[in-house]
């Protein structure tokens, strides 16, 4: 089987499971939901300052429930010893990395499918014209945040500490990504066009995914077999 | 190693010699601009010491000698002592220059980042029980930080900052620094790339001395 092949059979075997039990996404969903009530303790949702770090908020929710996710990436193979069996068959590290990527991709975006009405309702978001532009925006960002989450969550996955060394070291990995998505969810929820800095911010989301999916899959294999 | 430290400590005190007494204050700062001297070094340290953690961590997964392990940690650890020393120097020139010790411009949040991306490195090291283990994870994670260095070096390009712009003439082209406070600049970075060549070459060592304690440990619970 070609390597794409492989990666689509690992990202359908870890959906199937995940749907079976929904364990990972409910706990994701739920939490997302919590973080954006606790937000509007913290800032006046009414406000007009808080239209101006919309896009902060929705994306810092993101990548809290993302983690949830993330975690259980590599770790749901931990019983009875899925991970060996799966590094022992003939499927290479860097095809499993990129299913398993694949399946947290669309766990990730489920999770905000269901969030994004929920924060347009609780903050009283105006959907302006540029959804065409957030799609893309939150595909690209959902793809930096799962392909560098799912990397670490190859590197912690044998730690005693994992839930806890994952958030520690990923988050500030991800900061370009997440600082990329924050500025451009935020211009365009406000109805602007992409243009000058933000086009900035567009290259750096693109190259972050670029450069971090190149470099995990020529790495991944080190990480996982030796 | 001690020649080496001998050599730090006197081109050091030589250096403080020119900067406080020979060299004048500059035109709009005053005497505070002086701490350039020691702030531009710091953060050249850093990054040098960052880039051969980088390599040393590639040279690692390629020929899996555990010196070049050593090599990655040492210089690391060394990295952040200086990016320490960088934000900290940077920081009191901000409180008199600009009126505040902080702010949230790109410059100084990458350097940030950069340094809680290095600590985290280390912290990964920690984590990790088996040696080989921790070898290659953590030379893959270093790897992956080192971009965090070059988005912090090239941040006053690509973003408007509140961080002053290049000044050394290979960046410039020349005019912006006067050539005796450039020179003092290279000069202070040499000190202070002796001191990190000293405090690398012993956080290697400690590392190597670490590393036979442990065999020697495994070696002995074998029986």
């Amino acid at each position: 089987m070609s390597f794409l092949r492989l990666s689509l059979v690992i990202a359908a075997k870890d959906l199937r499971s995940e749907f079976r039990t929904k364990e990972a996404l409910n706990a994701s969903l739920s939490f997302s939901v919590v973080i954006l009530l606790l937000f509007s303790f913290a800032f006046d949702p009414t406000s007009a300052m808080t239209r101006e770090i919309s896009g902060g908020l929705l994306w810092l929710a993101f990548a809290f429930a993302g983690a949830l996710i993330l975690n259980r990436g590599f770790a749901r193979e931990l019983n009875n010893d899925c991970l060996d069996a799966l590094l022992s068959s003939p499927v290479s590290a860097a095809a499993l990395f990129l299913g398993k990527a694949l399946a947290s991709f669309v766990l990730l975006l489920l999770v905000e499918a269901v969030s994004l009405p929920v924060f347009g309702i609780f903050y009283n978001v105006r959907w302006s014209g540029r959804l065409g532009w957030l799609a893309a925006v939150v595909l690209l960002a959902t793809w930096g945040i799962t392909v560098v989450g799912t990397m670490f969550s190859a590197l912690t996955v044998n730690l005693r500490l994992r839930e806890l060394m994952l958030p520690a070291l990923v988050y500030p990995m991800m900061i370009p990504a997440l600082l990329s998505a924050m500025q451009l969810t935020t211009v365009l929820l406000a109805g602007e066009a992409l243009a000058g800095d933000n086009l900035l911010w567009l290259r750096l989301l693109i190259g972050f995914d670029i450069i971090f999916t190149a470099l995990s899959l020529a790495l991944v294999e080190t990480v996982l077999v030796g | 190693m001690y020649a080496l430290l001998a050599a730090a400590a006197l081109l050091l005190a030589r250096n403080v010699y020119v900067m406080l007494l020979v060299l004048p204050d500059e035109a709009a700062q005053g005497a505070v601009y002086r701490i350039i001297f020691f702030h531009l070094p710091s953060w050249f340290t850093s990054f040098a010491a960052y880039f051969l953690a980088g390599l040393a961590s590639a040279l690692y997964l390629w020929k899996r000698d555990n010196r070049y392990d050593s090599l990655a940690v040492a210089a690391t650890e060394v990295g952040t002592v200086f990016t320490a020393m960088g934000l900290v120097t940077g920081m009191i020139w901000a409180r008199p220059v600009w009126g505040i010790w902080w702010t949230w411009d790109p410059r100084l949040t990458w350097a940030l980042i950069t340094w809680l991306i290095y600590a985290g490195y280390l912290m990964l090291r920690k984590a990790t029980e088996d040696p080989s283990q921790r070898g290659k994870n953590s030379a893959v994670l270093n790897i992956f930080s080192f971009t965090a260095v070059i988005i912090t070096y090239k941040a006053i390009d690509w973003w408007r900052t509140q961080h002053p712009g290049p000044v050394l003439s290979f960046r410039t082209g020349g005019g912006a620094i006067d050539p005796a406070m450039e020179q003092m600049i290279f000069l202070n970075w040499l000190a202070v790339m002796l001191l990190a060549t000293v405090l690398l070459l012993l956080r290697m060592r400690m590392e190597q001395n670490q590393r036979e304690v442990d065999a020697l440990r495994r070696h002995l619970h074998a029986f």
